[in-house]
């Protein structure tokens, strides 16, 4: 039996707010869309993001993560997206054909653009190689939201997370209104990568300590999770001898940062930035496989998730745009968006030089109070943002207007 | 005068703000500095006078395609109502299908607050019995 093989303008891969709004935005633009995620439900991880705090910036109003999601779900269906659930993109070549599997059938679609919003995935116990034994009761903090909050296990009593990114921080409180005793917040910075808003309303509410410049050296325990070592770390980030203590817990959790899912864009061609693990992009959010966009987390970790669907509804517009006749790759004169002092890393990577606006979204190094970022081209000053505040945990955008086009070399971002 | 600093938990932004404010605390007393909106200065009061919080928990769901669904306080309630709060939504079941905004407690905790439903839950698909 032949495969059935269909064409769409456009595929989205992933069903999450940087997918939806993609989506949602690409078929509001005229073409026509193909949606495909691997879970039976829509809205990624926002099903499981049960606290509030989504959607000040792009509803005006405090929205769950799960009534967040349904908004973008109904916004792709209201713009007639073809979306598929429980559908997994097993392959994805470089001239735009997807592989799909779902239960029962295996199908080919060839798309005009295809957007990758496959979101990231937590870093494990393995990539931060803490020594000791392998009881149970070590969770990365996401494994233990979908346990707690969509399949009803209860993770543990006495709970140690490691990290203070925003997952742990919700999950202190999460797992302290289910009536465990989460003893501290270990973290091996010394300063929070969390929101300042969950230190307050997490940690501070429920008096868990906060343990900057310390991390878990040491993991006890046979069946089941006894205690860890926890110890100082100095300023080169190693371990400082004679200051560990001990700490009884059943239950660890590991806040630790997050990767972007990328295997499939690898594999299609695409070029990543080795800081966002992401994909490089010019300002259309297209890599450098002609055709294939990318956005939400699986470009780069977002804060808010607010932020993810608004980059996911402008590569949407420009996926459409291309899917319809727009320029190749070959045809623009692309000018290079560099790194410069202070900023960890730029997104886009390049522009078009014919570009009459940009939004440039960044990070910082360090924190640091009252910096300028700015945007500069052959030593002339495009755009600039004064930041009271500047936080690697915070992304932060300048929208520079190019005038008639930019005749530099080369664009740099820079912190002063 | 008394003095506090606290996080302002109402958007993203966390300002870190300065309260100083003489006798008891009120609209007039009350002065803030490091917001930058002028939502701070509620915040601020509320968090001296009667702090309050939304609490987002889960409930039990028979028959529905997952065991639970997500559930929130209409609106933000008295701290010292949390607690008791989430033990009273605790012991509630609700029946599949559940949707979006459905009332689970009208009053919970007796304060005025109801908590609602912020996940969809669809009924699960009937087995087909053996035989």
């Amino acid at each position: 039996m032949s495969e059935p093989k269909r064409h769409t303008d456009v595929a989205v891969i992933g069903g999450g707010p940087a997918g939806l709004a993609a989506a949602a935005a690409a078929a509001n633009a005229g073409a026509e869309v193909v949606l495909v995620d691997r879970n039976p439900r829509l809205g990624g991880i926002l099903n499981q993001c049960i606290h509030d705090g989504f959607g000040l910036h792009a509803f005006g109003e405090v929205l769950t993560g799960p009534e967040f999601g349904e908004r973008y779900v109904a916004r792709a269906t209201e713009a007639g997206v073809d979306l598929r659930v429980s559908t997994m993109v097993a392959e994805l070549s470089a001239d735009r054909e997807l592989v799909c599997t779902s239960p029962g059938s295996r199908t080919r679609l060839a798309a005009s653009s295809v957007i990758l919003a496959m979101g990231c995935r937590e870093r494990t116990r393995g990539m931060l190689r803490i020594p000791g034994t392998r009881p149970s009761g070590v969770y990365t903090a996401g494994t233990a939201q979908w346990l707690t909050n969509m399949a009803n296990v209860r993770v543990g009593r006495r709970v140690l997370i490691l990290g203070s990114g925003d997952i742990g921080l919700i999950m202190a409180r999460r797992l302290t209104w289910e009536g465990a005793e989460v003893v501290g917040v270990v973290e091996l910075l010394p300063y929070p990568s969390g929101l300042p808003r969950n230190i307050s309303q997490c940690l501070d509410d429920y008096g868990i300590p906060l343990y900057l410049s310390h991390s878990v050296t040491c993991i006890h325990g046979v069946d089941r999770l006894e205690r860890v070592t926890v110890s100082r770390f100095d300023d080169d980030r190693r371990p400082i001898p004679g200051t560990e203590f001990d700490v009884a817990c059943d239950t660890l959790l590991l806040s630790v940062g997050l990767i972007p899912e990328n295997e499939l864009s690898r594999r299609a061609g695409v070029l990543l930035d080795p800081t966002t693990s992401g994909a490089q992009v010019d300002d259309r959010y297209m890599t450098n496989v002609d055709g294939i966009f990318s956005c939400g987390n699986v470009l780069h970790i977002h804060d808010l998730a607010d932020w993810a669907a608004e980059e996911g509804a402008r590569a949407g517009v420009r996926a459409a745009e291309y899917a319809a006749g727009g320029a190749r790759r070959e045809a623009l004169d692309l000018v290079p968006i560099e790194v410069g002092p202070g900023i960890r890393y730029v997104l886009p990577q390049a522009t078009a030089r014919s570009a009459k606006r940009l939004l440039v979204s960044f990070r910082v190094v360090e924190p640091a109070d009252h910096r300028t970022a700015e945007v500069v081209a052959g030593g002339r000053d495009l755009a600039s943002l004064s930041l009271r505040h500047a936080h690697p945990a915070t992304m932060v955008q300048i929208e520079v207007d190019c005038g008639d086009g930019l005749d530099a070399e080369r664009l740099e971002v820079r912190l002063r | 005068m008394s003095e506090r600093q606290m996080t302002c938990i109402l958007c993203p932004n966390g300002c870190e703000i300065d309260v100083r404010w003489t006798g008891t605390p009120t609209d007039d007393t009350i002065r803030v500095e490091g917001n930058l909106c002028p939502r701070g200065v509620g915040y601020a009061l509320e968090e001296l006078t009667h702090p309050k919080r939304t609490l987002t928990t889960s409930v039990l769901v028979r028959d529905g395609v997952e065991p639970q669904a997500s559930v929130k306080t209409a609106k933000p309630i008295p701290c010292e109502s949390i607690e008791t709060a989430r033990r009273e939504v605790a012991t509630a079941t609700l029946d599949a299908p559940v949707t979006i905004g459905q009332t689970v407690v009208d009053d919970v905790a007796g304060t005025g607050v109801a908590v609602v439903v912020t996940r969809a839950v669809p009924r699960r698909a009937a087995e087909r019995s053996a035989g």
